[in-house]
Protein backbone atom coordinates (compact mmCIF):
# COMPACT_ATOMS: atom_id res chain seq x y z
CA UNK A 1 0.00 0.00 0.00
CA UNK A 2 1.03 3.56 -0.53
CA UNK A 3 1.30 5.94 2.39
CA UNK A 4 0.24 9.57 2.35
CA UNK A 5 1.33 12.51 4.46
CA UNK A 6 -1.37 13.25 7.04
CA UNK A 7 -2.15 16.98 7.25
CA UNK A 8 -1.27 18.77 10.48
CA UNK A 9 -4.30 18.82 12.81
CA UNK A 10 -3.81 22.58 13.32
CA UNK A 11 -2.67 25.63 11.36
CA UNK A 12 1.02 25.87 10.48
CA UNK A 13 1.47 28.82 12.87
CA UNK A 14 -0.74 27.41 15.64
CA UNK A 15 2.14 26.42 17.90
CA UNK A 16 3.86 29.83 17.81
CA UNK A 17 5.87 31.03 19.65
CA UNK A 18 6.91 27.62 20.99
CA UNK A 19 7.39 25.94 17.62
CA UNK A 20 7.55 28.34 14.69
CA UNK A 21 5.60 28.08 11.44
CA UNK A 22 8.93 27.93 9.62
CA UNK A 23 10.05 24.92 11.64
CA UNK A 24 6.75 23.15 10.98
CA UNK A 25 6.90 23.96 7.28
CA UNK A 26 10.19 22.11 7.01
CA UNK A 27 9.53 19.46 9.62
CA UNK A 28 6.14 18.45 8.24
CA UNK A 29 6.32 19.64 4.65
CA UNK A 30 9.87 18.48 3.89
CA UNK A 31 11.18 15.94 6.43
CA UNK A 32 7.93 14.08 7.13
CA UNK A 33 7.01 14.24 3.44
CA UNK A 34 10.42 12.85 2.43
CA UNK A 35 10.03 9.87 4.76
CA UNK A 36 6.60 9.15 3.18
CA UNK A 37 7.99 9.43 -0.35
CA UNK A 38 11.05 7.33 0.48
CA UNK A 39 9.18 4.48 2.14
CA UNK A 40 6.69 4.37 -0.75
CA UNK A 41 9.56 4.05 -3.21
CA UNK A 42 11.52 1.53 -1.15
CA UNK A 43 8.70 -0.97 -0.52
CA UNK A 44 7.92 -1.50 -4.20
CA UNK A 45 8.63 -5.11 -5.11
CA UNK A 46 9.44 -6.13 -1.53
CA UNK A 47 7.54 -8.21 1.03
CA UNK A 48 6.46 -4.92 2.60
CA UNK A 49 4.68 -3.61 -0.50
CA UNK A 50 1.25 -4.17 1.08
CA UNK A 51 2.28 -4.00 4.74
CA UNK A 52 1.03 -1.43 7.21
CA UNK A 53 3.41 0.80 9.18
CA UNK A 54 3.25 -1.34 12.29
CA UNK A 55 4.42 -4.41 10.37
CA UNK A 56 7.21 -2.39 8.75
CA UNK A 57 8.32 -1.09 12.16
CA UNK A 58 8.32 -4.56 13.68
CA UNK A 59 9.95 -6.48 10.82
CA UNK A 60 11.79 -4.27 8.32
CA UNK A 61 15.46 -3.28 8.38
CA UNK A 62 17.58 -0.57 6.80
CA UNK A 63 15.96 2.12 4.68
CA UNK A 64 12.46 0.64 4.79
CA UNK A 65 12.53 0.57 8.58
CA UNK A 66 14.11 4.02 8.88
CA UNK A 67 11.65 5.75 6.60
CA UNK A 68 8.59 3.76 7.67
CA UNK A 69 9.27 4.32 11.37
CA UNK A 70 9.91 8.03 10.76
CA UNK A 71 6.51 8.31 9.04
CA UNK A 72 4.87 6.80 12.12
CA UNK A 73 6.98 8.73 14.64
CA UNK A 74 6.30 12.11 13.07
CA UNK A 75 2.56 11.53 12.69
CA UNK A 76 2.48 10.49 16.34
CA UNK A 77 4.50 13.58 17.32
CA UNK A 78 2.49 16.18 15.38
CA UNK A 79 -0.86 14.79 16.54
CA UNK A 80 -0.12 15.31 20.23
CA UNK A 81 0.19 19.12 20.10
CA UNK A 82 -2.46 21.75 20.46
CA UNK A 83 -2.37 25.54 20.82
CA UNK A 84 -4.91 25.04 23.62
CA UNK A 85 -3.24 22.08 25.24
CA UNK A 86 -4.32 20.50 28.51
CA UNK A 87 -0.90 20.85 30.14
CA UNK A 88 -1.38 18.20 32.81
CA UNK A 89 -2.73 14.66 32.72
CA UNK A 90 -5.89 13.72 34.60
CA UNK A 91 -7.86 10.65 35.60
CA UNK A 92 -6.47 7.16 35.05
CA UNK A 93 -3.39 8.41 33.18
CA UNK A 94 -2.51 10.76 36.01
CA UNK A 95 -2.84 7.88 38.47
CA UNK A 96 -0.67 5.63 36.28
CA UNK A 97 2.04 8.31 36.03
CA UNK A 98 2.02 8.79 39.78
CA UNK A 99 2.24 5.04 40.31
CA UNK A 100 5.20 4.63 37.97
CA UNK A 101 7.13 7.84 38.69
CA UNK A 102 5.94 9.02 42.11
CA UNK A 103 4.45 12.29 40.85
CA UNK A 104 3.79 14.20 37.65
CA UNK A 105 6.68 16.53 38.47
CA UNK A 106 9.06 13.61 38.97
CA UNK A 107 7.95 12.16 35.63
CA UNK A 108 8.41 15.50 33.89
CA UNK A 109 11.87 15.88 35.33
CA UNK A 110 12.92 12.37 34.28
CA UNK A 111 11.51 12.78 30.78
CA UNK A 112 13.19 16.17 30.36
CA UNK A 113 16.50 14.68 31.40
CA UNK A 114 16.10 11.76 28.98
CA UNK A 115 15.35 14.19 26.15
CA UNK A 116 18.24 16.50 27.00
CA UNK A 117 20.82 13.72 27.26
CA UNK A 118 19.99 11.59 24.22
CA UNK A 119 23.18 11.92 22.18
CA UNK A 120 22.72 12.53 18.47
CA UNK A 121 19.37 12.16 16.68
CA UNK A 122 16.42 10.33 18.16
CA UNK A 123 13.25 10.28 20.18
CA UNK A 124 12.21 10.08 23.81
CA UNK A 125 8.98 8.29 24.64
CA UNK A 126 6.51 7.69 27.40
CA UNK A 127 5.44 4.08 26.90
CA UNK A 128 3.13 1.50 28.43
CA UNK A 129 4.13 -2.15 28.68
CA UNK A 130 1.96 -5.27 28.66
CA UNK A 131 1.35 -5.03 32.41
CA UNK A 132 0.15 -1.43 32.12
CA UNK A 133 3.26 0.02 33.77
CA UNK A 134 4.65 3.25 32.32
CA UNK A 135 8.27 4.02 31.57
CA UNK A 136 10.50 6.42 29.64
CA UNK A 137 12.58 5.11 26.75
CA UNK A 138 15.10 6.73 24.42
CA UNK A 139 15.46 5.56 20.82
CA UNK A 140 18.18 6.53 18.37
CA UNK A 141 17.48 7.87 14.90
CA UNK A 142 14.22 6.26 13.67
CA UNK A 143 13.82 3.89 16.62
CA UNK A 144 10.22 3.24 17.70
CA UNK A 145 8.99 1.43 20.84
CA UNK A 146 6.44 -0.56 18.81
CA UNK A 147 9.36 -2.68 17.66
CA UNK A 148 9.91 -3.80 21.26
CA UNK A 149 6.25 -4.55 21.91
CA UNK A 150 5.68 -1.34 23.89
CA UNK A 151 2.75 1.02 23.43
CA UNK A 152 3.90 4.61 22.84
CA UNK A 153 1.83 7.28 24.61
CA UNK A 154 3.74 10.44 23.74
CA UNK A 155 7.09 11.45 22.29
CA UNK A 156 9.60 14.24 21.94
CA UNK A 157 11.60 14.48 18.72
CA UNK A 158 15.17 15.49 19.53
CA UNK A 159 16.55 15.38 16.01
CA UNK A 160 18.12 18.82 15.57
CA UNK A 161 15.74 19.56 12.69
CA UNK A 162 12.89 19.64 15.25
CA UNK A 163 14.27 22.77 16.91
CA UNK A 164 17.37 24.14 15.24
CA UNK A 165 15.72 27.02 13.35
CA UNK A 166 14.05 28.22 16.55
CA UNK A 167 16.51 27.30 19.29
CA UNK A 168 19.82 26.31 17.62
CA UNK A 169 21.97 24.45 20.16
CA UNK A 170 19.56 25.15 23.03
CA UNK A 171 17.79 21.81 23.16
CA UNK A 172 16.73 22.34 26.82
CA UNK A 173 14.79 25.45 25.78
CA UNK A 174 12.97 23.43 23.11
CA UNK A 175 12.03 20.77 25.66
CA UNK A 176 10.79 23.45 28.07
CA UNK A 177 8.52 24.82 25.32
CA UNK A 178 7.45 21.30 24.31
CA UNK A 179 5.56 20.95 27.61
CA UNK A 180 3.50 24.08 26.85
CA UNK A 181 1.89 22.64 23.71
CA UNK A 182 1.77 18.94 24.56
CA UNK A 183 -1.93 18.13 24.85
CA UNK A 184 -2.47 15.58 27.59
CA UNK A 185 -6.04 15.02 26.33
CA UNK A 186 -4.48 13.36 23.25
CA UNK A 187 -2.13 11.31 25.42
CA UNK A 188 -5.06 10.19 27.58
CA UNK A 189 -6.87 9.02 24.45
CA UNK A 190 -3.85 6.86 23.55
CA UNK A 191 -3.64 5.53 27.11
CA UNK B 1 46.51 19.65 31.19
CA UNK B 2 43.07 20.17 29.82
CA UNK B 3 41.76 20.26 26.27
CA UNK B 4 41.26 23.69 24.78
CA UNK B 5 38.88 25.00 22.19
CA UNK B 6 41.22 26.34 19.52
CA UNK B 7 40.43 29.40 17.47
CA UNK B 8 39.36 28.90 13.90
CA UNK B 9 42.20 29.45 11.39
CA UNK B 10 39.96 31.96 9.56
CA UNK B 11 37.10 34.35 10.31
CA UNK B 12 33.57 33.07 10.95
CA UNK B 13 32.41 34.58 7.66
CA UNK B 14 35.40 33.32 5.65
CA UNK B 15 33.54 30.35 4.18
CA UNK B 16 30.56 32.40 2.96
CA UNK B 17 28.46 31.79 0.92
CA UNK B 18 29.07 28.05 1.28
CA UNK B 19 28.89 27.95 5.06
CA UNK B 20 27.40 31.02 6.71
CA UNK B 21 28.94 32.98 9.57
CA UNK B 22 26.08 32.33 11.98
CA UNK B 23 26.38 28.58 11.50
CA UNK B 24 30.15 28.72 11.95
CA UNK B 25 29.94 30.79 15.11
CA UNK B 26 27.34 28.60 16.83
CA UNK B 27 28.98 25.43 15.59
CA UNK B 28 32.39 26.44 16.91
CA UNK B 29 31.55 28.33 20.10
CA UNK B 30 28.52 26.40 21.28
CA UNK B 31 28.74 22.88 19.90
CA UNK B 32 32.51 22.43 19.76
CA UNK B 33 32.83 24.44 22.97
CA UNK B 34 30.40 22.12 24.76
CA UNK B 35 32.22 18.99 23.58
CA UNK B 36 35.48 20.46 24.84
CA UNK B 37 34.06 21.38 28.25
CA UNK B 38 32.28 18.05 28.63
CA UNK B 39 35.41 16.12 27.63
CA UNK B 40 37.43 17.95 30.27
CA UNK B 41 34.76 17.27 32.88
CA UNK B 42 34.72 13.56 31.95
CA UNK B 43 38.50 13.02 32.24
CA UNK B 44 39.28 15.38 35.12
CA UNK B 45 40.49 13.59 38.22
CA UNK B 46 40.63 10.19 36.50
CA UNK B 47 43.46 8.05 35.11
CA UNK B 48 42.54 9.48 31.68
CA UNK B 49 43.73 12.95 32.64
CA UNK B 50 46.90 13.93 30.78
CA UNK B 51 46.42 11.49 27.91
CA UNK B 52 46.32 12.87 24.38
CA UNK B 53 43.06 12.81 22.48
CA UNK B 54 44.54 10.22 20.11
CA UNK B 55 45.43 7.97 23.05
CA UNK B 56 41.91 8.24 24.43
CA UNK B 57 40.30 7.48 21.06
CA UNK B 58 42.53 4.45 20.45
CA UNK B 59 41.20 2.77 23.59
CA UNK B 60 37.73 4.27 23.60
CA UNK B 61 35.82 0.97 23.88
CA UNK B 62 37.03 0.64 27.48
CA UNK B 63 36.23 4.26 28.45
CA UNK B 64 32.99 5.93 29.60
CA UNK B 65 30.50 6.88 26.90
CA UNK B 66 30.91 10.57 27.81
CA UNK B 67 34.54 10.36 26.66
CA UNK B 68 33.53 8.63 23.43
CA UNK B 69 30.89 11.24 22.64
CA UNK B 70 32.73 14.35 23.74
CA UNK B 71 36.24 13.19 22.86
CA UNK B 72 35.01 12.32 19.39
CA UNK B 73 33.24 15.66 19.14
CA UNK B 74 36.38 17.49 20.26
CA UNK B 75 38.67 15.71 17.76
CA UNK B 76 36.26 15.65 14.82
CA UNK B 77 35.55 19.36 14.90
CA UNK B 78 39.24 20.22 15.17
CA UNK B 79 39.80 18.25 11.99
CA UNK B 80 36.75 19.72 10.27
CA UNK B 81 37.79 23.36 10.83
CA UNK B 82 41.33 22.66 9.63
CA UNK B 83 40.45 20.81 6.44
CA UNK B 84 38.34 23.76 5.30
CA UNK B 85 39.59 27.14 4.06
CA UNK B 86 38.35 29.92 1.85
CA UNK B 87 39.56 29.80 -1.74
CA UNK B 88 41.31 26.44 -1.56
CA UNK B 89 42.48 24.41 -4.54
CA UNK B 90 39.54 22.95 -6.51
CA UNK B 91 40.96 19.43 -6.36
CA UNK B 92 43.81 17.49 -4.78
CA UNK B 93 47.25 17.48 -6.41
CA UNK B 94 50.47 15.48 -6.29
CA UNK B 95 50.75 12.25 -4.30
CA UNK B 96 47.30 12.65 -2.77
CA UNK B 97 45.73 13.00 -6.23
CA UNK B 98 47.56 9.85 -7.33
CA UNK B 99 46.40 7.94 -4.26
CA UNK B 100 42.80 9.07 -4.86
CA UNK B 101 42.98 7.94 -8.48
CA UNK B 102 44.48 4.62 -7.41
CA UNK B 103 41.80 4.01 -4.79
CA UNK B 104 38.70 5.32 -6.54
CA UNK B 105 39.54 5.56 -10.26
CA UNK B 106 39.33 9.34 -10.52
CA UNK B 107 38.62 12.45 -8.48
CA UNK B 108 35.07 12.46 -9.83
CA UNK B 109 34.50 8.90 -8.64
CA UNK B 110 35.98 9.76 -5.25
CA UNK B 111 33.70 12.77 -4.96
CA UNK B 112 30.63 10.70 -5.87
CA UNK B 113 31.49 7.98 -3.34
CA UNK B 114 32.29 10.45 -0.56
CA UNK B 115 29.07 12.37 -1.27
CA UNK B 116 27.08 9.14 -1.18
CA UNK B 117 28.60 8.23 2.20
CA UNK B 118 27.67 11.68 3.54
CA UNK B 119 24.10 11.55 2.21
CA UNK B 120 23.30 8.01 3.31
CA UNK B 121 24.51 8.39 6.90
CA UNK B 122 21.09 8.25 8.58
CA UNK B 123 20.79 10.54 11.59
CA UNK B 124 23.82 12.38 12.97
CA UNK B 125 27.39 11.54 12.02
CA UNK B 126 30.36 12.03 9.73
CA UNK B 127 31.70 10.82 6.40
CA UNK B 128 35.45 10.28 6.14
CA UNK B 129 38.33 9.84 3.77
CA UNK B 130 40.55 7.45 5.69
CA UNK B 131 44.23 6.63 5.23
CA UNK B 132 45.08 2.97 5.73
CA UNK B 133 48.81 2.55 5.12
CA UNK B 134 49.39 3.98 1.65
CA UNK B 135 45.82 3.38 0.62
CA UNK B 136 42.58 5.36 0.98
CA UNK B 137 39.05 4.30 1.82
CA UNK B 138 35.76 6.11 2.45
CA UNK B 139 33.66 5.41 5.51
CA UNK B 140 30.99 6.98 7.67
CA UNK B 141 30.41 6.87 11.41
CA UNK B 142 27.39 7.61 13.62
CA UNK B 143 27.24 10.53 16.04
CA UNK B 144 30.78 11.59 17.08
CA UNK B 145 32.56 8.30 16.40
CA UNK B 146 35.58 8.34 14.08
CA UNK B 147 38.08 6.00 12.40
CA UNK B 148 40.67 6.48 15.18
CA UNK B 149 38.37 4.71 17.65
CA UNK B 150 39.13 1.06 18.32
CA UNK B 151 35.43 0.32 17.93
CA UNK B 152 35.11 1.85 14.43
CA UNK B 153 34.08 -0.54 11.66
CA UNK B 154 36.63 1.07 9.34
CA UNK B 155 39.81 2.03 11.21
CA UNK B 156 42.60 4.30 10.04
CA UNK B 157 43.67 7.93 10.02
CA UNK B 158 40.97 10.36 8.93
CA UNK B 159 42.40 12.96 6.52
CA UNK B 160 39.11 14.54 5.41
CA UNK B 161 35.75 14.60 7.17
CA UNK B 162 32.37 16.20 6.61
CA UNK B 163 30.04 16.79 9.54
CA UNK B 164 26.50 15.70 8.68
CA UNK B 165 24.91 16.48 12.01
CA UNK B 166 22.01 18.78 11.15
CA UNK B 167 23.60 21.54 13.25
CA UNK B 168 26.36 21.77 10.61
CA UNK B 169 23.96 22.97 7.93
CA UNK B 170 20.40 23.47 9.13
CA UNK B 171 20.35 27.27 9.46
CA UNK B 172 21.37 27.70 5.82
CA UNK B 173 20.32 24.50 4.08
CA UNK B 174 17.54 23.07 6.33
CA UNK B 175 16.60 19.64 4.96
CA UNK B 176 18.83 20.00 1.88
CA UNK B 177 21.87 18.02 3.01
CA UNK B 178 22.91 17.38 -0.62
CA UNK B 179 23.32 21.14 -1.20
CA UNK B 180 25.49 21.43 1.92
CA UNK B 181 27.73 18.53 0.91
CA UNK B 182 28.14 20.00 -2.58
CA UNK B 183 29.03 23.37 -1.03
CA UNK B 184 31.51 21.69 1.31
CA UNK B 185 33.58 20.64 -1.72
CA UNK B 186 34.06 24.34 -2.53
CA UNK B 187 35.81 25.01 0.78
CA UNK B 188 38.01 21.92 1.21
CA UNK B 189 41.58 22.87 2.08
CA UNK B 190 43.35 20.26 -0.08
CA UNK B 191 46.79 21.44 1.09
CA UNK B 192 45.84 20.47 4.65
CA UNK B 193 44.38 17.15 3.51
CA UNK B 194 47.63 16.43 1.60
CA UNK B 195 49.63 17.26 4.73
CA UNK B 196 47.59 14.77 6.74
CA UNK B 197 47.99 12.19 3.96
CA UNK B 198 51.78 12.52 4.16
CA UNK B 199 51.43 12.03 7.93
Amino acid sequence: MSFTLPPLPYAIDALEPYISAKTLEFHHGKHHQAYVTNVNNLIVGTEFENANLETIIKKAEGGIFNNGAQVYNHTFYFEQFSPKAATEPSGALKAAIEKSFGSFDAFKEAFTKAAATLFGSGWVWLVKDATGALSIVQTSNAGCPLRDGLTPLMTCDVWEHAYYLDKQNLRPKYIEDFWKILDWKVVEGRF
Amino acid sequence: MSFELTKLPYAYDALEPYIDAQTMEIHHQKHHGAYTNNLNAAVQGTAMEGKTIEQLLAGISALPVAVRNNGGGFYNHNLYWEIMAPGGAPAPEGDLAKAIDAAFGSYKEFKDAFTKAALTRFGSGWAWLVKQGDSLVISSTPNQDNPLMDLAEVKGTPILGVDVWEHAYYLKYQNRRPDYVEAFFSVINWDEVAKRFKG
